[in-house]
């Protein structure tokens, strides 16, 4: 997975050095950077990506750490476990446009207090959607992200010995959260520190969100470098090949930064550490993290609420809490254009995501067979596609393959997915099949199963869940990705993702309502498959229910 | 000695670090001891009998089963069958599937059928064919696990304490069915356990291992 990666930098690397030969340039020459650089926005589209990036990963780490320090094991945490990871799957883009539709000056939220509360007659004149510091894009990114890390935390807590530390810190006087963050936390931190990296060079560099929450003029680095793509003069692509180097140059400054941040909160934490304080505090921190996870949960479900709303809507005006008359015409005008999109979207996925899984069976079963072991470096290997931004390596990709005369469309496109469903396919499968007890294998051996045989006859039947959960993750993976489908696909491979956001700026609500709200029916429904397949496969095997 | 399971100078050794060393004819329905604290390595000279020693550790010497070396066969050709303590019955697997995945291959499905329900009536658990067998007792789960493994026809068998996993009572029982079943087919038994009841039970040469 590597190679792609390293060809779209060498193929973005090249022409940021004026080097096209398809528009009949060669290198080198710096004028693509004093083109970027002479560009007035650039500076606030360079804030707009680091502080939408720190922010979104920050925040939603803390409230994650805090949520997990002061409830896990309890009632509410598993409720709200629960809650979450359902929304795990919901595409960025359906979610940000929830988001918007809540929050926007004539959303939800404002029709519901006006003018009640508000004595808003007509919607207010404030900027909230698209504002210029990014604001309402950070906090699309981070009810996303909360989900994420709270799951790939409590993956984290399975392999440490949490409950029983936080016990010891109890019987010292010391509060849940105060105990957990001061023994607990360097430990899950240190086995979570890959998919924080991600969060990171993802929110840096996201584009769906951007597009739809984030400000216009100028936007986020990310945004202006898939406008310069996407600009008819070829030449164009210089300059957004130089912006691709620096988006990577801020990603990677960006992991340094947190890297050192680390070291200096490592240390002010022994400092704490030593200090012995018990946590005064502790009840109000852990009452504050669960509002925070909890309306990171709310704020994405009621903006799935009022997706079905708008799709059904009729005549809705300000400031009515609801629509006038509620109607098939809007699915019956976008539904067929809906299902073109949602083929495209399935064959792409599925091929994508039995893909990955095939892949990621051989390489786990190599490991089982040959005694192989994966160190933490190789864990950083397959993390590393998803560190480096889209946006630096897939115009390089593009623009490789248009020097090459390979065709863009769905064959490409859906290698381009499979970089980044690879990796999430493995880590969910990898641990489950990891944890399957050998011994069944040495049992089946001795019975005369052949290796093949203890495959396909008890390892695989045995780990249909975790196989199938790994399948739809991949297939949400695939469902959510804009990025590669727009450019690789060149334009022409449409997928429900790749429609939606284009709707984004026309902002005909019903048409955007109903894309978005099929985009997560697609990403949604595997999802269930895959905890309803195994429960009626295994009805009558109570071996199995359990995961 | 042609029949049997032989150990030829066995020793393995984990980063240079000798671990265990045995040396040992096994005639049939004779059964060999191999006692010790846990963490001795008796369990990776039952690995290294099935082929399945994980890659960190070494071992030199022959295993012959039957006149015929088997120390570099593929694991799934040795013909030696194992217990663990845990009955291993495969979770998605009716009972009678289970044990059909041990049947030898060959006959057609009304003798397989057959066969099957044999080996249930010989350990008293007539009609359990169609249940699940998360929903047997533990006494159960071990009978039918001797059976999956026997009728596989396997040439020795290696039981890895087998019996710790239950109560006194039933103990005793499992046991004997085992080592009454092992002897009546003439089988080969090499028995690790730490529990000295067992060894006794057991009534053959006894190794100690890491005292």
């Amino acid at each position: 997975m590597l190679g792609p990666v390293a060809a779209g930098l060498w193929g973005t690397f090249l022409p940021a050095f004026g080097h096209l030969p398809a528009a009949g340039l060669t290198g080198p020459s710096l004028d693509p950077f004093r083109d970027l650089f002479g560009w007035g926005g650039l500076p606030r589209a360079v804030m707009l990506s680091l502080s939408t990036g720190l922010l979104a990963t920050s925040i939603s780490l803390v409230i994650v750490v805090l949520v997990t320090a002061g409830w896990s094991g309890t009632r509410p945490f598993r409720a709200l476990e629960r809650l979450l990871s359902p929304l795990l799957s919901v595409p960025h883009a359906a979610a940000a446009f929830g988001l918007a539709f809540l929050i926007a000056p004539s959303g939800w939220l404002s029709c519901l207090f006006s003018p009640g509360l508000t004595g808003w007659e007509r919607p207010p004149d404030i900027l909230i959607l698209q504002d210029t510091w990014g604001l309402t894009m950070t906090a699309g990114l981070i009810v996303k992200e909360v989900p994420f890390l709270l799951l790939i935390t409590l993956a984290a807590l399975g392999q440490t010995d949490a409950r029983r530390s936080v016990t010891i810190a109890q019987a010292l006087g010391y509060g849940r959260v105060t105990g957990w963050l001061k023994t607990v936390f360097p430990r899950v931190y240190a086995q979570i520190r890959p998919p924080v990296y991600v969060v990171l060079a993802y929110s840096m560099s996201v584009v769906d969100v951007a597009v739809i929450l984030g400000p216009n003029t100028p936007p986020p680095l990310s945004v202006q470098i898939v406008k310069l793509m996407s600009d008819p003069d070829l030449t164009m692509r210089l300059e957004a090949a130089a912006a691709a180097l620096l988006q990577l140059g801020l990603v990677i400054g960006a992991l340094i930064s947190w890297r050192l941040g680390e070291v200096i909160v490592a240390r002010l934490g022994r400092y704490w550490v030593a200090k012995g304080t018990r946590g005064r505090f502790d009840p109000i921190v852990a009452q504050a993290a669960l509002w925070g996870g909890g309306a990171s949960a709310l704020v994405v479900m009621l903006g799935l609420v009022v997706l079905a709303i708008w799709s059904f809507a009729g005549f809705w005006g300000f400031p009515d809490a609801l629509p006038d008359n509620f109607t098939l015409r809007n699915w019956m005008r976008f539904g067929p254009g809906t299902l073109d999109a949602l083929g495209e979207t399935a064959l792409i996925a599925c091929t994508v995501a039995l893909a990955a899984l095939v892949l990621t069976i051989g390489c786990l079963e190599a490991e089982y067979r040959y005694g192989l072991s994966f160190s933490q470096r190789a864990v950083w290997l397959l993390y590393f596609p998803l560190l480096i931004p889209q946006t630096a390596f897939l115009p390089g990709l593009q623009t490789l393959m248009l020097n090459a005369g390979v065709d863009v469309g769905r064959l490409p496109v859906m290698l381009a997915h499979l970089v980044f469903v690879l990796p999430y396919v493995f880590l969910s499968l990898a641990d489950p099949f990891r944890a399957w007890d050998t011994r069944m294998g040495t049992i089946a051996t001795a019975l005369r199963a052949s290796p093949d045989g203890v495959l396909w006859r008890v390892r695989l039947p045995m780990l249909l869940r975790p196989i199938l959960t790994a399948l739809a993750v991949g297939f949400a993976v695939s469902v959510g990705q804009y990025l590669p489908t727009l450019l690789i696909g060149g334009g022409r491979v449409a997928t429900l993702t790749t429609e939606a956001v284009a709707l984004a700026s026309g902002g005909d609500r019903r048409a955007i309502a109903v894309y978005g709200l099929m985009q997560t029916v697609a990403a949604l429904v595997p999802f269930a498959l895959a905890l309803l397949m195994p429960a009626l496969v295994w009805r009558n095997r109570r071996g199995l229910r359990h995961g | 000695m042609d029949k049997g399971l032989s150990l030829k100078g066995v020793t393995i050794s984990k980063g240079g670090a000798p671990l265990l060393s045995v040396s040992h004819d096994i005639g049939p329905g004779e059964v060999l001891t191999v006692m010790g604290p846990s963490g001795v390595g008796k369990s990776t000279l039952l690995a290294f009998i099935t082929g399945t020693l994980a890659p960190d550790f070494n071992a030199v010497g022959e295993v012959w089963m039957n006149g015929h070396n088997i120390t570099n066969a593929a694991p799934h050709q040795r013909r030696v069958g194992i217990l663990f303590q845990d009955d291993l019955l495969f979770p998605h697997l009716s009972v009678g599937a289970n044990l059909a995945f041990g049947l030898r291959p060959g006959g057609n499905a009304a003798e397989r059928h057959a066969k099957i329900d044999e080996a249930l009536d010989e350990v008293g658990l007539s009609g359990f064919a169609d249940r699940d067998p998360a929903t047997l007792s533990g006494g159960q789960k071990a009978r039918v696990a001797l059976m999956r493994m026997l009728l596989s026809e396997p040439c020795g068998l290696l039981l890895d304490e087998p019996f710790s996993r239950l109560d006194a009572a039933l103990r005793a029982q499992v046991r004997d069915m085992v080592f009454d079943r092992a002897k009546a087919r003439a089988l080969p038994v090499l028995l690790v356990t730490h529990d000295a009841d067992d060894a006794q039970a057991a009534g053959g040469d006894i190794i100690r291992l890491g005292e």
